[in-house]
C-alpha cells in the first residue's frame, strides 16, 4: 500500500470507506483487523486513482469485449430459455500464489482420491464390501451406471477433467462444497473472464504478476491429441447441442483448442471403433471430451429414451477403443452424500487425511447420522442426498437452518436415505462494484483440474461466482449472480504465454480440418434457407409494389403472382408472414448448430435479420410500406451473404453453403421462368421474371427497350456473365463440387459430378429458344437429383 | 423329477425403409442357475452380422452385441437349445418379518448382482407410484412375513387384473396398466415390482419361457405363446430370492425357464436395436417350449 504517498493512501481510504464486511466471516480484501491484504494493494491503488467515469469506461471495455466475442449462456425460466449476456463482475478475486499452491495440493489429492473411488465403484466394489461406503447409497444413485461396471478405461484412468467448488470458512481455511466429475463446465468461460478482465485492467494486468491460464489448456490439449495405443484418432468435444446452457463454451473450446465439436449423431460405432461421420467418410475418434451427461451417451445400453447419444458407445468403450473424458458414469462422484464418507475413505485409501476438507455432511440413510442431524437441525442444511447441487442451491426439498423442523423430521424418518444434512456454512466475501462503490459479496471459487502426462494440473484461477446480494442463495447465475476472474498473484513476473506454440522449422500451411457430415448438412441447408428467404422477399416486394400501383385492386398479374406464390406456401398478406419468420428461424437454427465454424459477425447479421423481420411483423402495412420493408430486409440479407462470401474461409463447409445457395437460387429462377415467361401469362409477366431474378438493370443495359421472352430467357437462364443466371449457379456448383473430397474417386467422376457436368454442358450450349417449359422442368428435376446425390454421398 | 425342454425362440423384425449401420443387443440365451441348466444351445442371427461380441451383463445375463453394416429389410434372431429344470425345494416360510427386512438389507454390504440393494429404489421402468403403494399397503396386513406379503400381492393382482394382450404394449407404464386393470405378463410383473418396492421388499424382473402345452389334465398357462415374465423378490437373508408369477398367481417352478434377470424390463429386453431408419417396422415372436 502507498504508505509513502499520503495522497494515494487517502484515495484508497476513500474507496474503501463504505466497504464493511459482516463480522464473523472471512473477507478476501480485508484482513480480520481491517487492514488491506497486501496482495490486493496494487489493484486497489489503481482503482483508487481513478474517477468513477474512468472506472465505468474500463468496465465498459470488458463488456464490449464479451459482447463482441458473443459470450452468452442460456437462462431458463420455466420452459423458456433465452440467451443472456455473460454477467461479469469486473473486479477480480485476488489470491496470493503461496496460498494457491497450498490449495493446489489439496485439489490434486482430492482428484486422485476420487479417481480411486471411481475405479473401485466400477471395479471390485471393495469400499462397499469393507463397509466404508453404504451399498444402498451407490445402488440407488442413478448415475452409477451398471453397464459400465467392469469396463476398463482405455487411457488407464477414469477421470481426466474435474472441477471443485470451494469456499473459505470464517477461520480463513478453504473447504470443498461440491465435486464436479460428470462434465465440469466453466473452463472456457474462465478464459473469457480473463480476456475481458485483462481488457478492463489493460494498463495493469501485463505486469501484475498474474499467473496465466494458457499453459493449462495447452497441456490438456496435448493430452487429448497425444498418440495412444489402439490406433490414431481425432480428438473431439461431444456436446448435447445448442439447447444446452453452456453450448457457447463447447463451441468456444472447440475453436480455441482446435478440436472437432460433435453431437451424438455425428458418431457411429463401426466394428470395435468409435467413428465420426465426415464428408470424407468415417474417421476414427481417439479421444472424446464429453460434455454430455453419461446416461444419455448410448440409447442401447444406457438411458433408452436418449435422442442425444450414439448407439453402441458402451460397446466401443468395452473394447477400450477411445479415451473418454471422463469415463461414463463419473456422475456418481457428484452425489452430495458421498462427502459424508470421503474423510474416512481418504484415510483408508491414501493413508492421509483430506488435505482440503469438505463441508461436514451426514447421510440420513444411517440411523446414527440421522439422529445427529435431527438433534442439530438449527445449524444444518437439509437437502437431497444424490443431487450434485450445492447446499445453498435451494429447491422445494431443501431447508436451511432447521426451518419447518416438523416437516423435516417427517421426511427424515420416512425416507432418510434420500437426504443429507450439511453444516450450515457462510462463505467469505469479496469486493464487487455496486453502484460505483466497492461492496462485499459472498463468493465461491471453481477450481479446474485436468490430468496430463505429468499428473494432475490445476488451472491457476479464472472463475469465481459472486452473489447478487449478501445472501449466498443468490450466488448462481440462474438466480442473478455474476462471475469474476480469479487472479493468482505472485511476487515475481510471469512469462507471457498463449496457446500458440513457439514456431520452429520451416513454415507449413495448416491442414484442412475434417468436416463432420452433420455440420456440412447444416451449412448446406443454411445456404438453401437463406436463399429461400431471399426469394420470398423478392416475391413479396414485387407483389406489393404492383398492389400499391393498382390501389389494392386485383389485376391479372397480381392474381397470377398470387398463384405462383401459393405454390410454395406464400400468402400475399400479411406482408411479414409466419412463413417468412419461420424460414428465417430455420436459417438461424442451421447456423446455430454450426456456430463453432461461423464468424460472430455472420451470426449477428443473421440474427439481426430475423429480429428485424419479427419486429416488422405486426406493423408493416400492405402496399408501399410492405415493399419498403422487404427492401430493408433484402439489404440485411445481402449483408449476411456478403459476409459469407467475403469473410468465411473457403473450407469444405463453405462449399456446401455455397452449393446450397446456388441450388436454391437456380431452382427459383427456373420456377419463375416457367411461370412468367409463358405465352399464357398476363401482361407484365416478363418484368416480374426480371425483377424476381434481380436482373432488371442488366436487362435494360443489354437490351434497351425491347423485352421479349427470348431476351429474358437468355439473360436469366443462359448468360454466363449474369451472376443470377441458372448457368452461373450451375457453374458455381460445378466449381465447388470439384473441390469436394469425393468428386473424383480412383480417377473416376462421382455420379453427382457427372450429373452436374451434364447439366452444365447442356446449358452452356443451349440457345434461348431451347428453354422450353419441358426443358425447364427437366432442369428442375436435375437440380433435385444433384441435391439428393450430394446428400447421399456426403451429408447422411 | 427333472424335466428337459427343447426351446426355440425366433424374433423377426421387418423394416419398411431400412438404413445401414444397425446395432442389436440380445438377451436371448437362457441362464444356468441353481435348478436350471443350459445343456446346449446358441443364439444366431440371419443375415449374419458383420461383427459380434458375446459377454455377460452386470446381472450376469448372457449378452450378444451384433452389428450389421448393410441396410436390413428383414432380420431374425434365433435361440435354439435344450434346458434341464430340477425339482424345486419345498418352500417352508423361513422368510423375515416385513418390519425387520430393512435391517437385514442394511447388513448386505454388497453390490454383487444378487444384492438386494439394486432392487429397492426406482429404476428405468419402475416409478414411485402412490396409488400402487396404497394398493400394496391395503393388501398386506401388519406383521406379515415377507414371503406372505409377496404371495398376497400376487394373489390380489391376479384377482384384480384382467389378462388382455390388446390393452397394453411394450412401452406401457405400470401406472397406466394398473389404472386400466388390464395387461400382459410384463404389466403384471411391473405393477407387482412397484408394489413390493413400495413395501420395502427388494423386487426384480425375470424374463423367460413357459412350456407351451401343459401336462395332461392341466390348464394351459397364460403367456405361453410368447416370451414370459415374472417377478423375483428378496425375502430376507435366510430365504433369499423367490420367484413368483403374478400372471398365473403361482410360484415359478418346473414350467418356468429363466432367460434373464434384472430390475425391470429395460434390463432384460430380449432385443434392443438401433437403426437410423425412418418409416415403420413390424415384429414377430415365435416361441416353442416342448418337454422331451
Amino acid at each position: 500500500m502507498g504508505d509513502a504517498d499520503p495522497v494515494r493512501s487517502d484515495a484508497v481510504a476513500a474507496l474503501l470507506a463504505a466497504y464493511r464486511p459482516q463480522p464473523g466471516i472471512a473477507d478476501e480484501l480485508l484482513q480480520p483487523d481491517g487492514q488491506l491484504r497486501p496482495v490486493w494493494a496494487p489493484l486497489i491503488d489503481l482503482l483508487a486513482g481513478q474517477t468513477p467515469e474512468q472506472i465505468a469506461r474500463r468496465f465498459a471495455r470488458g463488456d464490449q469485449y464479451l459482447h463482441d466475442a458473443g459470450v452468452y449462456y442460456r437462462q431458463y425460466t420455466g420452459t423458456v430459455s433465452t440467451e443472456r449476456d455473460w454477467p461479469l463482475s469486473h473486479v477480480p478475486v485476488v489470491i496470493s500464489s503461496d496460498e494457491w499452491a497450498g490449495l493446489t495440493q489439496g485439489i490434486v489429492q482430492r482428484a486422485e482420491l476420487l479417481e480411486r473411488v471411481m475405479a473401485d465403484l466400477y471395479g471390485p466394489g471393495d469400499l462397499v464390501s469393507r463397509g466404508l461406503l453404504p451399498a444402498e447409497l451407490v445402488a440407488r444413485n442413478p448415475e452409477w451406471l451398471r453397464p459400465m461396471v467392469g469396463i476398463k478405461p482405455a487411457s488407464g484412468h477414469f477421470l481426466h477433467s474435474m472441477a471443485f467448488e470451494i469456499g473459505r470458512a470464517p477461520d480463513g481455511r478453504w473447504f470443498v462444497l461440491g465435486d464436479r466429475a460428470q462434465a465440469p463446465s466453466g473452463a472456457g468461460f474462465a478464459i473469457e473472464n480473463r480476456m475481458a478482465t485483462a481488457r478492463v485492467f489493460a494498463d495493469h494486468y501485463p505486469d501484475a504478476n498474474v499467473e496465466r491460464l494458457a499453459g493449462f489448456f495447452r497441456a490438456f490439449r496435448d493430452t487429448l491429441t497425444a498418440p495412444r495405443s489402439g490406433g490414431w484418432g481425432h480428438a473431439a468435444i461431444l456436446t448435447p447441442g445448442q439447447q444446452t446452457d453452456t453450448y457457447f463454451e463447447h463451441a468456444y473450446l472447440a475453436r480455441y483448442l482446435g478440436l472437432m465439436l460433435l453431437e451424438g449423431e455425428d458418431l457411429k460405432v463401426q466394428g470395435d471403433r468409435l467413428m465420426v461421420r465426415t464428408v470424407n467418410g468415417p474417421e476414427p475418434i481417439g479421444a472424446l471430451w464429453r460434455r454430455l451427461d453419461s446416461r444419455f451417451a448410448d440409447p442401447l445400453e444406457l438411458f433408452e429414451g436418449s435422442a442425444l447419444g450414439t448407439p453402441g458407445m458402451v460397446g466401443a468403450l468395452r473394447n477400450e477403443a477411445v479415451m473418454m473424458v471422463n469415463a461414463l458414469g463419473s456422475g456418481v462422484l457428484e452425489a452430495r452424500a458421498l462427502m459424508a464418507f470421503l474423510p474416512r475413505i481418504c484415510r483408508d485409501l491414501l493413508g492421509a487425511p483430506l488435505a482440503l476438507p469438505n463441508i461436514a455432511t451426514w447421510w440420513c440413510g444411517q440411523p446414527q447420522a440421522r439422529e445427529y442431524v435431527m438433534q442439530n437441525l438449527p445449524r444444518m442444511m437439509i437437502g437431497r442426498a444424490l443431487t450434485s447441487q450445492l447446499p445453498f442451491e435451494t429447491d422445494s426439498l431443501t431447508v436451511i437452518g432447521g426451518a419447518g423442523s416438523d416437516a423435516v423430521g417427517d421426511w427424515l424418518t420416512r425416507d432418510g436415505a434420500s437426504f443429507v444434512g450439511q453444516e450450515a456454512v457462510t462463505l467469505s466475501t469479496t469486493p464487487a462494484m455496486i453502484d460505483g462503490k466497492l461492496a462485499p459479496r459472498p463468493m465461491l471459487v471453481r477450481v479446474f483440474a485436468v490430468r496430463t502426462d505429468k499428473g494432475w494440473t490445476v488451472m491457476p484461477g479464472g472463475y469465481a461466482r459472486i452473489g447478487r446480494t449478501e445472501d449466498p442463495t443468490a450466488l448462481t447465475m440462474q438466480n442473478g449472480g455474476s462471475v469474476a476472474d480469479v487472479w493468482v498473484v505472485g511476487d515475481t513476473p510471469v512469462e507471457q504465454d498463449s496457446l500458440r506454440p513457439a514456431v520452429s522449422g520451416p513454415f507449413v500451411r495448416g491442414r484442412g480440418e475434417m468436416l463432420p457430415s452433420r455440420a456440412a448438412d447444416n451449412l448446406f441447408w443454411l445456404g438453401r434457407n437463406v436463399e429461400r428467404s431471399e426469394a420470398h422477399l423478392r416475391q413479396m416486394r414485387a407483389y406489393h409494389l404492383r398492389w400499391a400501383e393498382s390501389d389494392g385492386r386485383m389485376t391479372p398479374i397480381l392474381s397470377h403472382m398470387q398463384n405462383f406464390m401459393s405454390g410454395t406456401g406464400i400468402a400475399a398478406e400479411p406482408p411479414i408472414s409466419e412463413a417468412l419468420t419461420g424460414i428465417l428461424e430455420s436459417s438461424l437454427g442451421c447456423a446455430g448448430k454450426v456456430r463453432d465454424r461461423f464468424s460472430q459477425d455472420g451470426w449477428m447479421a443473421l440474427r439481426d435479420l430475423a429480429d428485424t423481420a419479427r419486429d416488422f411483423s405486426d406493423r408493416v402495412q400492405p402496399g408501399d410500406d410492405a415493399a419498403r420493408a422487404m427492401w430493408v430486409l433484402l439489404r440485411k440479407l445481402a449483408g449476411f451473404a456478403g459476409l459469407a462470401d467475403e469473410n468465411m474461409y473457403h473450407s469444405a463447409g463453405w462449399r456446401f453453403l455455397t452449393i446450397g445457395r446456388a441450388l436454391e437460387r437456380a431452382d427459383f429462377v427456373v420456377r419463375s421462368l416457367i411461370e412468367f415467361v409463358n405465352p399464357d401469362a398476363p401482361p407484365g409477366s416478363l418484368d416480374v421474371a426480371l425483377e424476381l431474378g434481380d436482373s432488371v438493370l442488366s436487362h435494360r443495359q443489354r437490351y434497351a427497350m425491347q423485352t421479349s421472352p427470348l431476351t429474358v430467357l437468355d439473360l436469366l437462364a443462359l448468360d454466363p456473365d449474369n451472376p443470377r443466371s441458372i448457368l452461373s449457379q450451375i457453374s458455381a456448383i460445378r466449381n465447388q463440387n470439384a473441390l469436394l473430397p469425393k468428386a473424383l474417386e480412383h480417377g473416376q467422376m462421382s455420379d453427382v459430378s457427372r450429373r452436374i457436368l451434364q447439366l452444365h454442358t447442356s446449358l452452356a450450349v443451349a440457345k434461348p429458344a431451347g428453354m422450353t417449359p419441358e426443358q425447364l422442368h427437366h432442369i428442375r428435376g436435375e437440380l433435385l437429383g444433384i441435391s439428393d446425390d450430394l446428400t447421399a454421398l456426403y451429408l447422411s | 423329477m427333472p424335466i428337459e425342454y427343447e426351446v426355440r425362440l425366433i424374433i423377426t423384425y421387418t423394416y419398411d425403409r431400412p438404413a445401414g449401420g444397425s446395432r442389436s443387443l440380445l438377451r436371448m440365451l437362457p441362464r444356468s442357475l441353481p435348478g436350471q441348466q443350459l445343456i446346449a444351445g446358441a443364439v444366431s442371427c440371419s443375415p449374419a452380422p458383420d461383427s459380434r461380441r458375446d459377454s455377460l451383463d452386470f446381472f450376469g445375463n448372457p449378452l450378444t452385441e451384433l452389428a450389421h453394416d448393410a441396410p436390413l429389410s428383414e432380420v431374425s434372431f434365433r435361440f435354439e437349445g435344450r434346458i434341464r429344470k430340477d425339482e424345486a425345494e419345498g418352500a417352508f416360510d423361513f422368510s423375515t418379518a416385513l418390519d425387520r427386512l430393512p435391517a437385514e438389507i442394511a447388513q448386505q454390504h454388497s453390490l454383487a448382482p444378487d444384492s438386494p440393494h439394486h432392487f429397492l429404489s426406482v429404476s428405468d421402468r419402475i416409478p414411485q407410484a402412490p396409488e400402487i403403494a396404497a394398493f400394496a399397503q391395503q393388501v398386506v396386513g401388519n406383521g406379515s412375513s415377507a414371503l406372505d406379503a409377496v404371495q398376497s400381492i400376487s394373489r390380489a393382482l391376479h384377482a384384480e387384473m384382467g389378462f388382455d394382450p390388446s390393452a397394453t404394449d411394450v412401452t406401457t407404464t405400470p401406472v397406466e396398466a394398473f389404472r386400466a386393470r388390464r395387461g400382459v405378463c410384463q404389466d403384471f410383473s411391473h405393477i407387482m415390482i412397484t408394489a413390493l418396492r413400495a413395501l420395502g421388499i427388494p423386487a426384480g424382473y425375470v424374463s423367460g419361457f413357459l412350456r407351451t402345452n401343459p401336462p395332461e389334465g392341466q390348464a394351459r398357462l397364460e403367456g405361453a405363446d410368447a416370451m414370459h415374465a415374472w417377478v423375483r423378490a428378496w425375502c430376507g437373508a435366510k430365504v433369499g430370492w423367490v420367484q413368483i408369477d403374478p400372471t398365473n398367481d403361482m410360484m415359478a417352478g418346473l414350467d418356468h425357464i429363466v432367460v434373464a434377470l434384472g430390475r425391470d424390463y429395460a434390463d432384460v429386453a430380449p432385443f434392443k436395436g438401433s437403426m437410423r431408419a425412418s418409416g415403420d417396422h413390424t415384429t414377430r415372436h415365435e416361441v416353442d417350449v416342448v418337454p422331451l
